[in-house]
């Protein structure tokens, strides 16, 4: 199974500024493992733990795999397979400030 | 860098949250790739209607990025508002940052009666504020 897997402009430094490639697999965890054979590092950023990390949306084709199994989504000859930042964030009181560290739990605000 | 943003643009940010508070607003402006120039916002949908958080809607956000490169575009400005406490990158903010090629406004709603708008660039974890050249709208982008 080939897919082309669509890479934003983070990810792009990884896959010599490739904007689209294409990798082997029967599921997305194959997919991603197959990416990471080619680009070494690459599953890293998209995988923690075993799961999907929390800053990026991968979608295949049109549907956001968080809704379709995750790692486990099938994915079929020709599909495509895009991956985009997560574009999230908010108000934690801990604000970052000249290497400040302190750590608070996000959305903690009282707000 | 400085961000270089016409005045309307600005209004429509600060418009739009006024309109979300005191949950966040979220939004981008686009332009064209590679000019560094914000032409056109498009207002984002808060999936998480939250005061202390934001998230793009995933599906809103695949059908944009789509556009965008249908039209040769990019995201020029990311924006968003704190409704609380002042417009500087918090650290989830800063986690998430995934656009290095973006300026990210912050917004902020926490006084009713003045906004306060500034920009950074966040690459790699580090937090930079920029200058914010408002251009009058006398002088704004030709559309």
């Amino acid at each position: 199974m080939s897919v082309a897997v669509s890479v934003p402009t983070i990810l792009r430094p990884m896959t010599k500024g490739e904007k689209s490639v294409t990798a082997e697999g029967g599921t997305l965890a194959e997919v991603i493992s197959d990416l990471d054979g080619r680009y070494a590092g690459l599953g890293d950023r998209l995988v923690k733990n075993g799961t999907l990390h929390r800053f990026v949306n991968i979608y295949v084709n049109d549907e956001d795999v968080r809704f379709t199994g995750g790692l486990e989504t099938a994915v079929s000859d020709g599909d495509q397979v895009t991956i985009l930042p997560a574009v999230a964030g908010g108000d934690s009181r801990a604000q970052v400030a000249g290497g400040d560290s302190r750590a608070q739990v996000a959305g903690g605000s009282g707000a | 860098m400085t961000l270089r943003i016409p005045r309307s643009m600005v209004d429509e940010m600060v418009e739009h949250a006024r309109a979300d508070h005191p949950d966040e607003a979220c939004g981008v402006v686009a332009g064209p790739a590679g000019s560094d120039r914000p032409e056109r916002l498009v207002r984002m949908l808060n999936a998480e209607r939250s005061p202390t958080f934001y998230r793009f809607d995933s599906a809103e956000q695949l059908r944009l990025y789509r556009e965008l490169d249908a039209r040769d575009e990019e995201v020029v400005v990311v924006y968003h508002s704190h409704t609380a406490t002042e417009a500087y990158p918090s650290r989830t903010d800063v986690s998430y940052a995934g656009e290095p090629q973006a300026h990210y406004v912050l917004v902020s709603t926490r006084d009713p009666d003045s906004a306060e708008i500034r920009s950074y660039r966040i690459v790699d974890g580090t937090v930079t504020e920029e200058p914010l050249d408002i251009i009058p709208a006398a002088e704004g982008v030709a559309t």
